[in-house]
C-alpha cells in the first residue's frame, strides 16, 4: 500500500492526530480512536488504521465507479431505439378517399402496420349506438386514440373510420366481418371485425365486445383529412382540422 | 475432498516428460482427483438421473450444429429465409446440420423438463440445494430466451408472428409497456432491426450466459453433492476412510452408466432427425415454411410445444394484462419451490398421500395445458385451460399447507439399494 516506507523509528501521524481531543469524528461521521501508524523495522503496523475513513473512501470510489458504469451503459441501451432510418421510414402515409366506396375498406401501411380505412355507410354509423351494453369500453376511456377520435364513431368524420389493423390482444390482424349476422358470429352480430387468432370481436368503430380476450378497443392512429386526402401520421389537431 | 491421490499427483509432477511438465503448470491431476474420481455420488441413482448429463450432450450438439449454421445463415429481413432454404437444399449435408439444431432445440426441452421433474419427485430443490436449483432455473430461463430468439431467425411467417405476440407481451406492462416494445423491436414493427439483435443475442450473448450458468450449476452441485431417490444426505454416513458409505466414485461408475444413456438417447434423437424432423408440426411448424409476411397472420398462432403450457395459461385469462402476468408467474413459481415445500422429508417416496396427489395433479395439469396451448382458443378448450390453470397454481400455492399437514413415512438411515 505504501510505496516508500519512511525510515524506521519515525512516527507517522494520521489526520486524526492533529485534532485537539483524543477522539475525533471520522469523515463518515462515526467516532474513531485517534490512530497512529507506527513504523517498526520498516514495516507499517496497521492495527490502528482509521477504518471509518477507509470505509468512506472505498464506498465513495465504488459509488463513483457505479455511476460511471451506468453512464457507460447509455449508448448501448440507446442503440436499441429505432434508428434514424427507421424513423424516416415511419413518415406519414396518404390515401385518396374518393377511391373507397361506401361500405368498403382500404388498407394502407404506415410504420409497417396495416391501417384500415373504412368508408362507413349511414346504416353502419347508426348501428354504433345500439350495443353499448355489450362493449367493454363503449366510451373509449381506456383505449388509445387521438382526442378528436374519442367519440362514438371514433373518427374525425363519422363516415371514415381509420384504425390500426393490429388486434389489441396480441397483435394479429382482425378480419373484416361487416355483414350483420355473419355465419360464424351468430345472428345478433351487428357487423365489425373479428380476430381469427384468439377470437376477439370489435364493432364498426373498432370497439371491443365483452367476452373477447382483448381488453381495449382497436387503436386509432393520429391522422388528418385534407379535402379528399387522408394523411396517416399527421395529427389533425396540429393541422388545425379538428 | 481429501483424497490419498495427492501424493500420486506429486509423483507425476516430480517425474520427467510432457505429462510432468504439464501437471506442474496446470492442476489436471487435482481436478480429476477432486471432481471426477474423487467425486462420490449416491449409489442408488435410477433412470431419472440420466437427464443432467443428457442436457450437457444436447448443449454440445447445439453448439456444434449452431456454429456451422452460422457459417451459412445470412441475417437480415431480405436474406434470412432464403439462406435457410439454401442450407436445406444446396449446402452439402446442410439439411442434416439444420435438423440436428432444430431437433436439438426440442430435445433440450425434453431432457430439461425430465431433469426438472426428477427434482420435483425427489425434492432435489430442498435445502441445502436451493442455490443449485436457482442456477438450474436460470439455465432454464436462458434456454427459453435462446429458443424463442432462435425460432425467429429463419424469418418464416410463424417466426414473425410468434415474435409479434411474444414481444407485445411486454406492452402490457403498465406505463413503460409501449416504449419498451419499441425499444425491443428497434422499429415500429417486428423488422430487420429486431432480427439482427435477436441473432446477436441467440448466437453470442445467451450462449455465453448459458455456459457460465451451467458451470455455476455444476460447481454448486460439487459443493452439496447429488441428491438421490431416497432424499438422504450420503455425506452424513461416512466410512472409516472418510468417504460416504452410500457413495461411489463418479468415474468410472457413473460415467459408464451415463454412456449407456447417451447411446440410447442418440438412437432416439437420430430417429427424429432422419425420419420425422418436423414431428408432425410439433418441432417445426408448417407456417414457418413460408416467408415472414407482416400482412398475413397464420390461421392459428401457436408456439412450439415446449412453450404451450404457459401459452395456454396466457390465453385462459380474458384480461390480457392479467393473462401475461399469470403466464410470467407460472414460470416464476418454480423459483420459490425450495421455500414452499415445508416437508421434513425430501423424496416423494416418504412424503404423504397429499404430496403424491398434488404432484400427480400438477403433472396432469402441465400435460393438458401443453396440449391446450396447441389448440385454438375457443369453446371447451378455453374452459379446460381455466380449470387446469387453477390446478397448476394450486400445486404451488397450497404446497406450504399440504407438506406440513400430511404424515410422512420414516426415512431409512441408509439408501435403498439392491445389488445387481
Amino acid at each position: 500500500m505504501y510505496n516508500a516506507p519512511p525510515p524506521a523509528g519515525r512516527k507517522l501521524h494520521s489526520r486524526a492526530h492533529d485534532a485537539r481531543a483524543g477522539e475525533v469524528r471520522g469523515w463518515s461521521g462515526s467516532k474513531t480512536r485517534e490512530s497512529e501508524l507506527t513504523v517498526q523495522n520498516g514495516v507499517i503496523t496497521d492495527d490502528e488504521v482509521d477504518s471509518s475513513r477507509r470505509k468512506f473512501l472505498t464506498t465513495a470510489t465504488v459509488a463513483t465507479g457505479a455511476v460511471g458504469a451506468a453512464f457507460a451503459l447509455v449508448p448501448f441501451v440507446s442503440s436499441w431505439q429505432p434508428s434514424e432510418r427507421a424513423r424516416a421510414l415511419g413518415a406519414p402515409a396518404e390515401l385518396d378517399l374518393t377511391k373507397v366506396e361506401p361500405g368498403q375498406m382500404a388498407i394502407i401501411t404506415w410504420r409497417k402496420q396495416q391501417i384500415y380505412v373504412v368508408h362507413r355507410t349511414p346504416q353502419m354509423v347508426e348501428t354504433l349506438a345500439q350495443h353499448d351494453g355489450q362493449l367493454k369500453d363503449p366510451k373509449s376511456e381506456n383505449s388509445v386514440q387521438p382526442e378528436y377520435a374519442k367519440n362514438e364513431a371514433r373518427s374525425l368524420k363519422p363516415e371514415y373510420l381509420v384504425l390500426v389493423g393490429v388486434c389489441t390482444h396480441l397483435g394479429c390482424l382482425p378480419k373484416q366481418r361487416f355483414q350483420p349476422g355473419a355465419a360464424e358470429l351468430g345472428p345478433s352480430w351487428p357487423g365489425g371485425f373479428f380476430c381469427p387468432c384468439h377470437g376477439s370481436r370489435f364493432d364498426m368503430a373498432g370497439r371491443v365486445f365483452q367476452g373477447s380476450p382483448a381488453s381495449v378497443n382497436l387503436v386509432v392512429p393520429p391522422y388528418t383529412i385534407e379535402g379528399n386526402k387522408l394523411i396517416v401520421g399527421v395529427d389533425a389537431t396540429e393541422k388545425g382540422v379538428a | 475432498m481429501a483424497t490419498p491421490a495427492a501424493p500420486a499427483a506429486n509423483g507425476v509432477k516430480n517425474g520427467k516428460g510432457f505429462k510432468a511438465w504439464l501437471y506442474k503448470r496446470l492442476p489436471v491431476q487435482e481436478f480429476v482427483d477432486n471432481q471426477i474420481t474423487g467425486y462420490y455420488a449416491p449409489k442408488n441413482f435410477n433412470f431419472w438421473y440420466f437427464f443432467g448429463v443428457l442436457s450437457l450432450v444436447v448443449l454440445a450438439i447445439q453448439f456444434l450444429s449452431g456454429i456451422f449454421l452460422t457459417m451459412f445463415y445470412k441475417v437480415g429481413e431480405a436474406t434470412a429465409f432464403d439462406s435457410v432454404e439454401f442450407i436445406m437444399r444446396e449446402v452439402e449435408w446442410g439439411w442434416l446440420i439444420r435438423y440436428l439444431h432444430s431437433t436439438g432445440a426440442s430435445a433440450f426441452f425434453v431432457v430439461v423438463y425430465l431433469h426438472m421433474y426428477r427434482a420435483l419427485l425427489y425434492g432435489s430443490y430442498k435445502a441445502p440445494r436451493e442455490l443449485l436449483w436457482l442456477f438450474g432455473m436460470a439455465v432454464y430461463l436462458a434456454l427459453m430466451a435462446e429458443a424463442f430468439m432462435g425460432y425467429v431467425l429463419p424469418w418464416g411467417n410463424m417466426s414473425f408472428w410468434g415474435a409479434q405476440v411474444i414481444v407485445n407481451l411486454f406492452g402490457t406492462i403498465p406505463g413503460i409497456g409501449p416504449g419498451l416494445v419499441e425499444w425491443i423491436r428497434g422499429d415500429y414493427g417486428i423488422a430487420d432491426a429486431t432480427l439482427n439483435r435477436f441473432f446477436a443475442l441467440h448466437v453470442v450473448a445467451i450462449p455465453l450466459a448459458l455456459l457460465l450458468l451451467v458451470v455455476l450449476h455444476l460447481v454448486a452441485l460439487r459443493r452439496t453433492g447429488s441428491n438421490n431417490p431416497d432424499g438422504i444426505e450420503i455425506k452424513e454416513k461416512l466410512g472409516p476412510d472418510g468417504k460416504p458409505l452410500d457413495g461411489i466414485p463418479f468415474h468410472p461408475y457413473y460415467t459408464v452408466k451415463d454412456l449407456v444413456g447417451v447411446a440410447v438417447f442418440f438412437v432416439l434423437f437420430s430417429i427424429v432427425v432422419f425420419f420425422v424432423p418436423t414431428l408432425g408440426g410439433l418441432f417445426l411448424e408448417s407456417p414457418n415454411f413460408e416467408p415472414a409476411n407482416p400482412l398475413s397472420t397464420p390461421e392459428h398462432i401457436a408456439p412450439v410445444w415446449y412453450f404451450t403450457p404457459y401459452y395456454a395459461i396466457l390465453r385462459a385469462v380474458p384480461d390480457q394484462r392479467l393473462g401475461a402476468l399469470l403466464m410470467f408467474l407460472s414460470v416464476a413459481a418454480y423459483l420459490f419451490l425450495p421455500w414452499l415445500d415445508r416437508s421434513p422429508v425430501k423424496s416423494i417416496r416418504y412424503k404423504g398421500w397429499m404430496s403424491k396427489v398434488a404432484l400427480g395433479l400438477f403433472t396432469v395439469a402441465f400435460l393438458v395445458l401443453m396440449y391446450l396451448g396447441l389448440q385454438p382458443a375457443e369453446g371447451v378448450y378455453v374452459a379446460l385451460a381455466r380449470i387446469f390453470t387453477v390446478i397448476y397454481f394450486l400445486y404451488f400455492l397450497l404446497m406450504p399447507i399440504y407438506t406440513r399437514l400430511e404424515t410422512v413415512k420414516p426415512v431409512p438411515e441408509r439408501v435403498t439399494y439392491h445389488a445387481h
